[in-house]
């Protein structure tokens, strides 16, 4: 199968809807565009499926390599494992649930979002998808940073163009602040870059070359941080994740959607497919700073959300507090705990979008997304209020949805260090489920459940058809996760097993 | 021997014959209506640019005074290509200007200095060439002549040229007593690094740096881009920097080479003063002009970086960035320049509510902006990263985390513009403005060229193979 149509298709599609004309004809060609992504990310699925059935054990499968510059040796290397799979299917679900949401965008009824500009916002929603697939399936770090910070430009001007509240401000914010991210990568990949050697003086940028070098540890002490920092942003990583909040709940509903459920998976895969995965023994040396930072941001994410009032805030605060338990995973550095942060990448990126979309359709008719001001909604909007029940149970990690088996698979994975220090991290982090689950259930409770809180609520409208699709389309991911976990743990445990032999040789060679 | 002359000399000898032509077309101008004027000049240009392409030798004349390689010769392709796409995108506010002949006479000239210097194998050539490219360039800065800022741009621009002049003859005179001759090749051989030949080489240093405008010979920059009409604001920031750069960078590879360990943490200071008192200003402008003014003063700041490479892949990013920061700069300056012509607006405020008005001119500045802040699938990002791998490829990472750094502030300012376009909305818009076609082309190029180029890797390998001789 080639990779590179997964890059192609919503560049194509991307462009098609600007030479569209008429909002009808955009959002259409748009639809269709995520679709033949869902389904090539499903046939990739089955092939590697069927790859690996046949006895291929090759770490990458499907790969291409085309030299782009050569006398840098760069080259346009792409290849997935199961890891680089599950992201590309997470994301071919959150953007068809993205396009479907923002079907009514310039419907006079229920304006959404500024009118007229229709055709740039679903153009600039593909291009972001491109950046997230091209990041994905890259196996050449030149062509990996290429594709994170072709992501970050869509989401400024989304967020500034048709976010609401202090939406300038914010899309500044995320924007420079995902910038000084990637700038630490850039500083970290070049000194990477430098530090390899491939026999004949020159060096290299592949993924795969690097994993089988042997890096000094000097240089991997000294370039790890700007690595893993640098992705960190991205994945709103402890102190830096200040971009997520304000960013999170000025965006317009699709943009969020995109932002928690894609753009900051960006940054967790990029922490354990670079930063661990190229530098393990920097990985060991830094474990406890990266899982004191991650504990501090759960625990610190779940008590800010309990002080929030606004229904975005709350998502947006709590994914900070969630995307603590993927760096988290990442630092225990166990085959479990790893597989744990690839489940809970999938699981947050699942549900947050949901919650999001949820979120998105209660503020468009109420008109408010402050919790004391909504009320007694399940009456009026049955089907959007179930949905957001199933969101926010999927948060707090209830057995039978995805959010369940990916955290427990991150504790147990974590309580295999029989380290002191690792274990009280653990058990900080377990306890930082209860507050999760008050704040949850505080917010359905006061706005989905009890009586209602004006009359105008009464005679809302439920879901709309493509509302309704897009909601089934991610609590479909949801379920077949939470119900059948064993798919995804055989899909992501070669890989995680790859980097952690990487690290244990790593750790004898010292 | 004659042949030898015709052939090496190709594009000096095309030049001075188009001089040549427009002389002998302004005794009759006024028969001519200004607008077949302009197509028929830039018929010339293109044909000037085209024959670039062809019957290219390589060699020396007048003993070593004057060098043509290939490469050289893609250096004068690019400031060809730059000048046209100038002369295409002033097309509106010459159409209304008596003068035109002399604008061109007078920039063709500057262009002939460009290439002369270029070409030099010798101090004395080089000078030469540098003042032929400078004088001609203060009387194109006054072109707005019924504009009192016209003329002040005009006279800082000579002053400080005719200053930095004077420290460029004072370290050749040194230079030369120093090892006893002009051409590159004897000074290459006699240096020794002595204080004398340091101080020389610190003056010629500083000769470069005011033309680059580099932080702290900048001061000029910023008043007389502000003042000159657009057309020669964007032909002093492009085509001047990248000639003084083509010819900046092989000198310092070669002819100084022996002295590689004093002028890098030259380079090193300067370019950090660069970046970072660039930025520091540009975040403060309002009016675009002096924006992009102090934003290219800080991307010498970067090629600074690259230079400091010091090898095959750092002259061949200078070049690779130059050829990239050309098209950007001149999109950016393009649709500055047209609004500027039909509606006399420059400053950001005058900017909020562009995109409901006129998407495209906003997408072609949108475009330009982010290939000037690095961001890709533009070609800026691959200028920017070749710049700053080849800087680091002596592994000095401060000064790269530095520019990084400095990268992000670049982008707020960048970004700062596009959220007026974008994003603010204005009670007195820019009214729809009509693209007329030559303008309308130029940004096409610019735009498409940002967009090819580093997709197109071959470039990237035909300047790196071209760059051989560091």
């Amino acid at each position: 199968m080639n990779l590179t149509l997964l890059v192609l298709v919503p560049l194509v599609t991307a462009f098609a809807a600007i030479l569209c004309k008429g909002i009808k004809q955009v959002r259409v060609v748009s639809l269709l565009g995520a679709l033949v992504q869902l389904a090539l990310g499903i046939t990739l699925l089955i092939f590697y499926w069927k790859e690996r059935g046949a006895g291929n054990t090759a770490t990458m499968l499907f790969e291409s390599n085309y030299s782009w510059f050569k006398p840098l040796n760069i080259n346009y290397h792409v290849g997935v494992d199961g890891i680089s799979i599950a992201m590309i299917l997470l994301t071919s679900f959150v953007v068809v649930a993205g396009i479907l949401v923002s079907w009514l965008i310039e419907s006079p009824v229920r304006p959404v979002i500024r009118a007229g500009m229709g055709k740039e916002f679903f153009f600039l929603l593909l291009f972001l998808s491109v950046g997230a697939y091209g990041f994905f399936i890259s196996l050449d770090l030149f062509t990996l940073f290429f594709f994170l910070e072709v992501s970050v430009i869509p989401k400024f001007l989304l967020i500034g163009i048709w976010g609401s509240g202090k939406k300038e401000y914010s899309a500044m914010k995320l924007a420079l602040m995902l910038m000084a991210g990637s700038a630490f990568v850039l500083v970290g990949l070049l000194g990477l870059y430098f530090n390899t050697d491939t026999g004949n003086g020159s060096h290299t940028f592949d993924l795969v070359v690097i994993s089988q070098m042997h890096i000094s540890v000097d240089v991997q002490n000294l370039f790890f941080p700007f690595l893993f920092v640098g992705f960190g942003i991205f994945s709103a990583l402890f102190p830096f994740h200040t971009w997520v909040p304000d960013g999170h709940s000025s965006a317009p509903t699709a943009a969020s959607m995109f932002l928690a459920g894609i753009s900051m998976k960006l940054g967790g895969y990029g922490c354990l497919r670079v930063a661990t995965f190229l530098m393990p023994a920097a990985a060991v040396t830094y474990a406890w700073i990266i899982i004191l930072l991650a504990t501090i941001a759960i625990i610190y994410g779940a008590f800010a959300t309990l002080m929030q009032k606004d229904l975005k805030y709350i998502n947006a605060y709590s994914s900070i507090s969630h995307c603590g338990f993927v760096l988290l995973g990442i630092g225990m550095l166990t085959q479990t705990a790893i597989t744990g942060a690839i489940m809970q990448m999938v699981s947050h990126g699942l549900m947050t979008a949901l919650f999001f979309a949820a979120i998105g359709m209660i503020y468009s008719r109420t008109h408010t997304r402050m919790v004391e001001q909504l009320g007694g909604l399940l009456k009026a909007m049955p089907f959007i209020s179930t949905v957001f029940v199933v969101a926010g149970l999927c948060s707090l990690g209830l057995p039978g949805t995805s959010g369940f088996v990916a955290e427990m698979t991150v504790f147990i994975g974590s309580w295999q260090n029989t380290n002191t220090f690792y274990r009280i991290a653990t058990i900080v982090a377990c306890a930082s489920i209860l507050v999760t689950t008050v704040y949850i259930l505080r917010a359905v409770g006061q706005a989905i459940m009890g009586p209602i809180n004006s009359a105008r609520y009464n005679n809302l409208a439920d879901g709309t058809w493509n509302e309704k699709l897009a909601a089934s389309v991610l609590i479909i991911g949801i379920m077949a996760i939470g119900v059948a976990p064993f798919w995804l743990h055989s899909l992501l445990a070669p890989g995680a097993k790859t980097i952690i032999e990487h690290v244990e040789r790593s750790i004898a060679i010292q | 021997m004659a042949n030898d002359i015709l052939a090496l000399l190709k594009q000096e000898l095309l030049l001075s014959v188009i001089i040549i032509v427009l002389l002998i077309i302004k005794i009759g101008a006024d028969e001519w209506k200004s607008s077949n004027l302009l197509n028929f000049i830039n018929l010339l240009l293109l044909i000037n640019l085209l024959a670039g392409f062809v019957l290219n030798v390589e060699g020396s004349l007048f003993n070593g005074m004057f060098n043509t390689n290939r490469l050289i010769v893609l250096e004068k392709n690019i400031l060809n290509l730059a000048t046209l796409l100038i002369s295409l995108q002033s097309f509106n506010w010459l159409k209304e200007h008596k003068h035109v002949i002399e604008f061109y006479a007078l920039m063709l000239s500057t262009l002939l200095g460009m290439f002369f210097m270029i070409s030099s194998g010798n101090l004395l050539m080089f000078y030469l060439g540098l003042e032929l490219s400078t004088i001609p360039l203060a009387a194109m800065a006054n072109f707005d002549l019924a504009k009192r800022r016209s003329s002040e741009a005009a006279f800082k621009f000579i002053i400080s040229s005719a200053f930095s002049s004077g420290l460029l003859l004072f370290g050749i005179s040194l230079m030369y007593g120093a090892t006893g001759s002009l051409d590159f090749e004897i000074i290459r051989q006699q240096l020794n690094g002595s204080s004398i030949q340091l101080f020389a080489f610190i003056l010629l240093l500083s000769g470069f740096a005011f033309k680059i405008s580099v932080v702290p010979f900048h001061l000029w920059t910023a008043d007389v881009y502000e003042g000159s009409p657009v057309a020669v604001t964007s032909y002093l920031s492009v085509v001047s920097k990248a000639a003084i750069f083509f010819v900046f960078v092989p000198v310092l590879y070669t002819v100084f080479k022996s002295l590689a360990d004093s002028w890098y943490w030259m380079l090193f200071l300067l370019s950090i003063l660069t970046m970072v008192v660039g930025n520091l200003f540009a975040i403060r402008q309002n009016n675009l002009k002096r924006l992009l003014a102090f934003s290219s003063i800080s991307q010498v700041g970067f090629i600074l970086v690259g230079i400091s490479g010091n090898s095959q892949a750092g002259s061949a990013s200078v070049i690779y960035f130059l050829i990239i920061y050309t098209l950007s700069n001149l999109a950016a300056f393009g649709v500055v320049s047209f609004i500027s012509s039909l509606t006399g607006k420059e400053s950001i405020d005058d900017y909020k509510g562009l995109y409901k008005t006129n998407p495209l001119l906003s997408w072609v500045l949108a475009i330009a902006l982010f290939s000037l802040a690095g961001i890709p699938p533009t070609a800026g990002f691959f200028g920017k990263f070749f710049l700053l791998m080849a800087g680091a490829s002596r592994g000095n990472y401060e000064l790269i985390v530095i520019a990084a750094v400095n990268m992000v502030v670049a982008l707020y300012y960048y970004l700062r513009v596009i959220k007026a376009i974008f994003m603010e909305s204005n009670e007195h818009p820019i009214e729809k403005l009509k693209i007329s076609p030559l303008p309308g082309l130029a940004m096409l190029l610019c735009v498409a060229g940002i967009i090819i180029t580093g997709f197109i890797g071959w470039i990237y390998d035909y300047i790196f193979s071209l760059s051989t001789r560091f």
